[in-house]
C-alpha cells in the first residue's frame, strides 16, 4: 500500500533541500518478522524527512504488511519470519539509492484547546514545577507552529515537533488509566492531543473539542504528517459552543495552505 | 443467525485483523489466540482468514436463530448447549433456538466460536475485527450476528482434534531480545528471567504484569511497538503488548514475544506465573 501522506511528506520537504543527506543507520531485527532501522535520537526535521523518503523507497514490496514511521526510526513488518542477513543487505543497499520527491500539499491547522484546569489535569502542577504562570505556560504552548511528524500511539494521534524547551516535562511515573478524548498533553519533548478515551501517561495541560480522529469520513484524519498544527486558546464557552457543533456533524477543522 | 443474550466482559467479533494503516496509527488486531482460532476454522472447515467470536473468560450467553454446526475451541469454561454439557474442540449441532452459556473455568482465558460460513460483522479496511474507534467496541445484549456464507452441513462429518496442553499449562513464554534490551544492566536482566504473575489489569491492549523490574532506563523517542512488545515502564511494572495494541510507544521495549507465545500469554488469568525465554534468533 503507497502512504500518500508520506508522499506528500516527501513532497513538501523536497522544496527545501536539494541534497539528500545520508545518515549512519542502525538495523536490528524485532522480533522474528521485523526490522528496526534507526536514526539519530533526535526529534529533528532532516532526520524525518530523511525517514519518510526511505519509507517511500521500500512501500511497494510484496512481502512487507506494514511500516511504521517514528521520529527517529523506521519499522519494517514482513508477513513472514525474515531472514535477516538478506532483507538487512537489501535495504541498506536500497538507502543509498534513496531520492527526494516533489510537489507539496501541506497544510496548518488552527485547532482550538481550552487550557481550563477542569481540562488541563496537570496545568498548575507543571507552571508550579517549571516556576512559571499558567499563563505563560499556556502562551508557550500556543506560540509554536508544530510539524505533523507522524501519527501514532492510537488512530489519529499526531506526534508534533517543536514543543518550547521550557515547558518540556518528562511523562508520569504511573500512567493514567483513562484519559478523555480530546485532552491536549506533553510528555518529554512532545506534545499532542489524544483523539480518543485512552490510558496514558502524558501531562493534561487542556482539551480541545475538535475529533481528530472520525472512521466514517473517507480520509479518517484531517491532518497528515508535514501538515502543521497552531493551538489557539479559548475559554470554556466556546468549547462547548465548538463540541455542540461537533457532535452535530457541522465543525471542519480550519486550515490555511502552508 | 446468533444472538447475543449476555454481552459478556468484552467478547468480540475477530479474524486476522488489519495491518497496513500504520500510517494513521491504526493497532492490527485480529485474534488473540492464533492458534485456537486456527484450530476452530479448522474443524469446521472454514478459511483461516473467516471472522469468529471471541469470548473472554467464559462470559456471555448465545442463541443460536436457526439451526446450524458450531465448535468452541480455547478456554475451557463447562460450555453447555441448554442442558448439554459440551466439550471444546468439537464440533455439535445446535437446533433452532438453544441457547450457549458457560460455567466454571478448567483452564485458559479466551475462547472461540466458530460457525461453517464464518461470522459476517461490517468489514472496515479489510478486516471484519472489532477495533475502538474503528468499528463498535464489543458484542453488546441484543446484537445479532449473520452468517457469511451459507454452508451445507458436512456429510463426512468433522474431524476432533486433540488439543495442545502446554499451549494452555506452560509458564514458558518464548521470546527475543527486544531493542533496548542491551541497555539492561546483568542484575535487571536476572529479574527479567525469573518467575512473573499476571495482574487483573488485562485486555486485548496489553497485559500487565505484578511483579517489578528495577528500572532506571530512561524513556525512549516514540518508536514502533508490536503486538507481543515487552515495555518496561518507569514503576518498573512490565506491560506485554497485545492485538489490539498501539503502533508506537515511548518505553523501553526490553523482549519481543513469539508469535506462539502471544496467543499463550492470551490463554493466561490473573496470578498465574509466567516466565520469559530467549529462542535465538535464526540469523543476523
Amino acid at each position: 500500500m503507497v502512504n500518500e501522506s508520506l508522499i506528500d511528506l516527501c513532497n513538501l520537504w523536497s522544496n527545501s533541500v536539494s541534497d539528500l543527506s545520508k545518515y549512519n543507520l542502525t538495523y536490528k531485527p524485532f522480533g522474528p518478522s521485523a526490522i528496526l532501522i534507526e536514526w539519530p535520537a533526535q526529534i529533528d526535521e532532516d532526520i524525518i524527512r530523511n525517514i519518510a523518503a526511505f519509507e517511500r523507497s521500500i512501500q511497494k514490496k510484496k512481502n512487507i504488511s506494514d511500516t511504521i514511521i517514528a521520529y527517529n526510526s523506521l519499522t519494517i513488518c514482513y508477513n513472514r519470519e525474515v531472514n535477516f542477513d538478506i532483507e538487512i543487505t537489501q535495504l541498506q543497499k536500497q538507502y543509498e539509492e534513496v531520492k527526494p520527491l516533489q510537489d507539496a500539499k501541506s497544510k496548518i491547522w488552527q485547532i482550538p484547546v481550552c487550557y481550563h484546569p477542569d481540562f488541563g489535569l496537570d496545568l498548575e502542577e507543571i507552571a508550579r514545577v517549571k516556576k512559571i504562570s499558567v499563563e505563560e505556560l499556556v502562551r508557550l504552548h500556543t506560540a509554536p507552529d508544530y510539524l505533523v511528524y507522524f501519527i501514532g500511539f492510537q488512530p489519529g494521534f499526531l506526534y508534533l515537533g517543536g514543543l518550547d524547551e521550557k515547558i518540556q516535562l518528562p511523562r508520569r511515573a504511573n500512567p493514567r488509566l483513562r484519559i478523555e478524548k480530546g485532552s491536549v498533553g506533553i510528555g518529554g519533548e512532545q506534545t499532542g492531543v489524544y483523539p480518543m478515551d485512552s490510558a496514558g501517561g502524558w501531562n493534561i495541560v487542556g482539551k480541545s473539542p475538535v475529533d481528530f480522529f472520525d472512521i466514517t469520513k473517507p480520509k479518517p484524519c484531517f491532518a497528515k504528517a508535514g501538515d502543521r498544527i497552531k493551538f489557539t486558546a479559548i475559554d470554556r464557552d466556546a468549547f462547548h459552543e465548538i463540541a455542540v457543533e461537533v457532535r452535530a456533524g457541522k465543525y471542519e477543522p480550519q486550515f490555511e495552505p502552508l | 443467525m446468533i444472538k447475543v443474550l449476555h454481552a459478556g466482559i468484552y467478547n468480540t467479533v475477530q479474524d486476522q485483523g488489519r495491518p497496513g494503516y500504520a500510517k494513521w496509527g491504526i493497532p492490527v488486531s485480529g485474534v488473540m489466540d492464533q492458534y485456537a482460532a486456527r484450530l476452530a476454522n479448522t474443524l469446521v472447515r472454514n478459511q483461516a482468514s473467516d471472522a469468529l467470536i471471541e469470548i473472554t473468560l467464559g462470559q456471555g450467553k448465545f442463541q443460536f436463530s436457526e439451526r446450524t454446526d458450531f465448535c468452541l475451541t480455547g478456554g475451557d469454561y463447562s460450555p453447555k448447549l441448554d442442558e448439554e454439557v459440551l466439550e471444546t474442540n468439537r464440533v455439535y449441532t445446535a437446533k433452532k433456538g438453544a441457547i450457549l452459556t458457560f460455567g466454571k473455568r478448567n483452564y485458559g482465558a479466551i475462547s472461540y466460536l466458530a460457525i461453517p460460513g464464518g461470522i459476517r460483522s461490517e468489514v472496515v479496511l479489510e478486516s471484519r475485527s472489532f477495533s475502538k474507534g474503528i468499528t463498535q467496541n464489543r458484542l453488546e445484549k441484543g446484537d445479532e450476528l449473520k452468517i457469511l456464507r451459507k454452508q451445507t452441513q458436512s456429510e463426512q462429518g468433522y474431524a476432533r482434534i486433540g488439543m495442545r496442553e502446554e499451549h494452555y499449562h506452560s509458564p514458558t513464554l518464548s521470546c527475543f531480545r527486544g531493542p533496548e534490551f542491551d541497555q539492561l544492566n546483568e542484575k535487571q536482566k536476572q529479574r527479567l528471567f525469573a518467575l512473573f504473575t499476571l495482574s487483573k489489569d488485562r485486555n486485548r491492549v496489553g497485559y500487565r504484569l505484578n511483579e517489578s523490574v528495577e528500572n532506571e532506563l530512561k524513556p525512549i523517542l516514540t518508536s514502533a511497538v508490536l503486538p507481543g512488545t515487552v515495555q518496561l515502564t518507569p514503576s518498573g511494572k512490565l506491560i506485554v503488548l497485545m492485538r489490539d495494541c498501539q503502533v508506537s510507544g515511548g518505553y523501553p521495549r526490553v523482549l519481543q514475544l513469539s508469535e506462539n507465545a502471544i496467543s499463550a500469554l492470551s490463554q493466561k488469568v490473573a496470578g498465574e506465573e509466567v516466565s520469559f525465554e530467549i529462542t535465538e534468533q535464526k540469523n543476523g
